[in-house]
């Protein structure tokens, strides 16, 4: 099977400021593009050569596993994204973030620590377990929840390609406005 | 009556304290950097210089003084701390590592760098690489191929040998976490911070460029010291 770079749901330049046109360029069409190849590459003649990405992330480990899960990822990620976002969640999300951390502002507040504090690359998550319970997590570098059983709803790619072109060494500033372009309906359809 | 006591207790105590922290040696200094930020133009560029020593250098310094404060470190040299870095909380680990490791990246480049190895470490590089373009090669095989944020070391084995290794985050060979301890005598920095605004997504055509900066007679100063 033969791993394609999917299509972004918006423009390059759709996510200004916030995300910048050049950021999208080299973050979507070289990083993305280039774990799509690695990944086609590596994955000949062994079992996982038909296999679908959450089945390699779940049995692979070292470069085939990195590949595929900054696959998973990063198409996880840019889909979160909409430059006319819902600009807070509903319903039942927003019933159980209530329940699980206090309030929304409780919610954000620890997931952006969390995302802030990630020493060296990787990804925050806040990820759903089988009792509907929901929690925030670090991963380094490809990492993904899916990996311990986990439903991931939100990422925040904090590997400072996604925003050293836009904020340099200010990560705390680029998980502050990642929120003004991720679309809450989108996070309600990965209940 | 009694409470009296206590407070005065107390704060001569604190007063004791406070005599105590100001009078112990601050051993970390901060290096200022051996050339302007402009000076290794061929590799890598002024803004990202600045944005590198002046930001997150000084972030990584400041955060290992605190840490060092807190787990009574003044004094002891970062040989001694790295030897037991797993005993000590995270901290020390990551912001130690992230001062000593680019203090040591700053001095392994020059503007008048570039050119071979010469001498003794010219001998010991052909020994354990076989040439040394081999160990050129190996060396950026290991810098590119590192996946995150890291370094890519050469360092002196515990038996004189030269060995090349790729670390996470901010570990260095000296740390005991490390897989293979040595004595690194030279540093690459491969976290994206290093060379995104200049090169973004292309590792390869910085680690290329190094090679135009390096400063061979300090790698061959810091491999001369293991030899004692």
């Amino acid at each position: 099977m033969k791993h394609e770079l999917p299509k972004l749901p918006y423009e390059l330049d759709a996510l200004a400021p916030v995300i910048s046109k050049q950021t999208l360029e080299i973050h979507y069409g070289k990083h993305h593009q280039a774990y799509v190849n690695n990944l086609n590459n590596l994955i000949v003649g062994t079992k996982f050569e038909n296999a679908n990405l959450e089945t390699i992330i779940q049995e692979s480990d070292g470069g085939i596993f990195n590949n595929a899960a900054q696959i998973w990822n990063h198409t996880f990620y840019f889909n979160t994204f909409s430059p006319k976002p819902q600009v807070e969640p509903s319903g039942k999300l927003a019933e159980m973030i209530i329940k699980d951390f206090g309030s929304l502002s409780e919610f954000k507040e620890k997931f952006n620590k969390a995302a802030a504090t990630l020493f060296g690359s990787g990804w925050a998550w806040l990820a759903m377990d089988s009792n509907g319970h929901l929690d925030i997590k670090q991963e380094s570098n490809a990492g993904n929840p899916l990996k311990n059983n986990l439903k991931p709803l939100i990422t925040c790619d904090v590997w400072e390609h996604a925003y050293y072109i836009d904020y340099q060494n200010r990560r705390p500033d680029y998980i502050q406005t990642f929120w003004n372009v991720l679309d809450w309906k989108v996070v309600e359809g990965r209940l | 009556m009694k409470t009296k006591t206590i407070i005065l207790l107390n704060l001569l105590l604190g007063l004791f304290t406070l005599k105590a922290n100001s009078q112990t040696p601050t051993t970390f200094t901060f290096p200022a950097l051996p050339y302007s930020y402009d000076a290794l133009e061929q590799f890598i560029d002024k803004t990202t210089m600045e944005f590198h020593y002046d930001k997150h250098f000084r972030t990584y310094y400041n955060n290992f003084i605190k840490a060092a404060d807190a787990n009574n470190l003044n004094g002891k040299s970062m040989e001694e701390i790295f030897t037991n870095v797993s005993k000590y909380p995270i901290q020390v680990r990551n912001f130690g590592g992230g001062y000593f490791n680019h203090a040591m990246f700053w001095e392994v480049m020059s503007p008048n760098g570039g050119g071979m190895p010469e001498g003794k470490l010219l001998q010991a590089i052909i020994e354990s690489f076989s040439s040394y373009e081999n160990f050129v090669k190996e060396f950026e095989k290991a810098a590119t191929t590192l996946f995150g944020s890291g370094w890519a070391w050469l360092a002196v084995d515990d038996s004189g040998k030269l060995f090349i290794a790729q670390l996470p985050n901010q570990d260095n060979p000296l740390m005991d976490i490390a897989p293979k301890h040595g004595v690194p005598i030279l540093a690459l920095d491969v976290w994206e911070h290093a060379y995104y605004l200049r090169y973004q997504n292309k590792r390869a055509d910085y680690v290329t460029n190094f090679w135009k900066v390096i400063n061979w007679v300090k790698v061959a100063e810091n491999y001369k010291k293991t030899l004692k």
